[in-house]
């Protein structure tokens, strides 16, 4: 963890001939003290402000989603409603309860093609990593221009190949073209190089071990945090993935939950009543991912999702 | 214990270990990137003929067309609109989300500021928040019956703008996005702050420099790569808006269906069935997503250099 650490590593060594006193003094020009230790104002309340705005969609559909249909639009925005019990119950019987499917689909397509983006990153990252081989660096080249290529231009003819394969409106057609993650792939070989000295790798030959007993049992406890990071990374993309299914899929059974919301507000602009439903079903779409964040965040660092690796 | 000679006891193993670690990376990489993009490419410049009446098989055919699919993608008036709108977008989104993200970063990064857990954790939160998602809670925010803002205006007996279009929409859109990507873009800034060398910051300080200044003059020119790398993808993903609008859509009369070059993209192939057309926007926006960071890019490090030099 680096999250809270530094403040105290920050901390300038009192310079020599100032008295403890002149801490709390105002720094005046050429004046060497210690940095002041008040809290800065006018800094925090922008901070906080900012949080706040960042909180707010998310406090409102708390609120919102304890509303009855006629509450929704005529009691004052945060005003909690007495329909949560019912919104609940109405979300779950809609259609048998096609919103859990969504859910239960969501979590498979996020949960499976994470963790096998998180095999191949991984594969990938270890070898960029660990090996020096003919292709190497244009191997890793042409990855990362994968990671500029927009996905509309790949979306289209996926569908298309997709449909050739036979293969649309399956959960293969949105599972297969996310496994292989650029990203994940460049975050794989930066946490490969950090994490893993090329003395142990060698030391493993030494003793008589095969590639493939030093991936497993030396480079992938050293690469924990790394994979996990990879794992959340990628779980979060398919999770919030939208395009994708909304192009392979026709049929709404096999839906992950962004679609399945799409189509259900979309619905609501003829039949109003659906909108609580909308509103019930965005909440339970987003704790999921927010509780992960929560839970995790105490042994895991948010600085590892942009490739730190110092620490 | 002594140490072999490098590549003395390098076998077979070695040499061919790292192919087969990246097979799947390979496999994967050939069937779900480079095969579509040729494929795009490929329809790009065809076209459907069609003989006599284009009834039974064989009647309709795949055609050379050559840059043909091109010129109408760029003549086109619909593409032509949401190009437009979409960069009045981007030009709205990625100052004011990139600007957020280095001032939370430098706040998060400064000792006299408090709350600063709690508040990394809030600002990063609407990444874990699907852009379908954020568009449907926005979206309701800005209805009048449902609104904050509106109920207040109402109160203040002030006119209330329909969020939702002509130009408001603009700011309702980007809204969406600035709250969606400050957070993700504010890490990496601030892992990058975390990176530098403190002992600069301290003889900063000891020669009298402000927070401010320190923050203006040397840990922003320092944080500069990152800056760029986070501008590099915000362009991108900005140019390529289409799940907020789409989203928007059925809440509204503002939003038309090809509101975004994405959308229009979506519209042609799915809608309109034609799929050789729609490559062809979609190459020719990949191909301007391409130009208009690498321009910047340029512009960008020709300042920094500048910056250095003074």
């Amino acid at each position: 963890m680096t999250g809270h650490a530094t403040p105290a590593l920050r901390k300038a060594p009192p310079a020599a001939g100032t008295t403890p006193g002149t801490a709390q003094a105002p720094p005046a020009p050429g004046t060497a003290g210690p940095a002041p230790r008040r809290t800065a104002l006018l800094p925090t309340a922008a901070l906080i402000l900012g949080a706040l705005y960042c909180l707010l969609p998310v406090a409102w559909v708390v609120v919102a989603a304890t509303k009855a249909d006629d509450e929704l639009f005529s009691t004052f925005t945060f005003l909690p409603g007495t329909g949560l019990a019912d919104n609940l119950g109405e979300l779950t019987a809609y259609r048998d309860g096609i919103y859990w499917k969504w859910m239960g689909n969501s979590v498979l397509y996020a949960g499976l093609g994470a963790l096998l983006s998180t095999v191949v990153s991984a594969f990938a990252g270890y070898a960029l990593a660990v090996y020096r081989f003919r292709g190497r660096e244009l191997f890793f080249n042409v990855m990362l221009t994968g990671v500029l290529m927009p996905p509309v231009i790949l979306a289209i003819p996926q569908y298309l190949l997709m449909a050739e394969a036979d293969l649309t409106d399956s959960y293969l057609s949105v599972l297969l073209p996310l496994i292989l993650s650029p990203y994940g792939v460049y975050l794989g070989r930066i946490y490969a190089e950090a994490a893993i000295p090329a003395e142990l790798v060698e030391a493993g030959r030494v003793d008589g071990a095969g590639e493939w007993r030093i991936f497993t049992r030396i480079a992938v406890p050293m690469l924990g945090p790394g994979l996990v990071t990879i794992f959340l990374f990628q779980f979060v993309a398919i999770w919030n993935n939208f395009l994708l299914p909304f192009i392979m899929l026709g049929d709404d059974e096999k839906f992950p939950m962004t679609v399945g919301l799409f189509t259900l507000l979309k619905q609501g602009a003829s039949q109003p009543a659906l909108y609580t439903l909308v509103i019930t079903g965005a909440l339970l779409a987003v704790l999921p991912l927010i509780a992960l964040f929560l839970v995790i965040q105490r042994f895991w660092s948010l600085d590892l999702l942009s490739g730190a690796v110092k620490s | 214990m002594t140490q072999p000679p490098k590549g003395a006891r390098r076998s077979y193993g070695v040499k061919t270990a790292p192919y087969g670690f990246l097979l799947p990376a390979a496999l994967l990489f050939l069937l779900f990137f480079a095969l579509p993009i040729g494929y795009a490419l490929w329809l790009s410049v065809h076209k459907v003929e069609i003989k006599g009446l284009g009834l039974g098989k064989g009647a309709k055919s795949e055609v050379w067309a050559g840059l043909e699919n091109y010129g109408s993608a760029l003549a086109d008036p619909e593409f032509l609109g949401s190009a437009l709108r979409v960069l009045g977008y981007g030009a709205l989104v990625v100052p004011v989300m990139l600007g957020l993200a280095l001032l939370f970063a430098l706040l998060l990064d400064s000792e006299r500021v408090r709350g600063r857990s709690f508040a990394r954790l809030a600002i990063f939160l609407p990444y874990a928040v699907p852009g379908v998602i954020a568009a449907v809670l926005w979206g309701f925010l800005y209805l009048p019956d449902v609104s904050p803002f509106h109920f207040l205006l109402e109160k203040a007996g002030l006119p209330q703008p329909d969020l939702m279009d002509g130009g408001p929409l603009y700011l309702a859109m980007s809204n969406i996005a600035v709250w969606g990507g400050t957070g993700f873009n504010m890490i990496v800034i601030y892992t990058s702050l975390r990176a530098l060398p403190t002992e600069v910051f301290e003889a900063a300080k000891l020669d009298g420099c402000s927070e401010l200044q320190i923050a203006l003059r040397i840990k922003i020119p320092m944080v500069m790569p990152s800056l760029v790398l986070t501008f590099f993808f915000s362009i991108i993903a900005t140019l390529q808006v289409f799940n907020e609008p789409m989203t928007l859509k059925p809440l509204t009369n503002g939003i038309p269906s090809t509101w975004s070059p994405l959308m229009k993209v979506y519209n042609d192939a799915f809608t309109g069935g034609n799929i050789y057309a729609a490559s062809a926007t979609a190459v020719v926006l990949a191909l301007a997503t391409f130009a208009l960071s690498f321009a910047l890019l340029r512009i960008s490090n020709r300042r920094t250099t500048q910056g250095a030099g003074r």
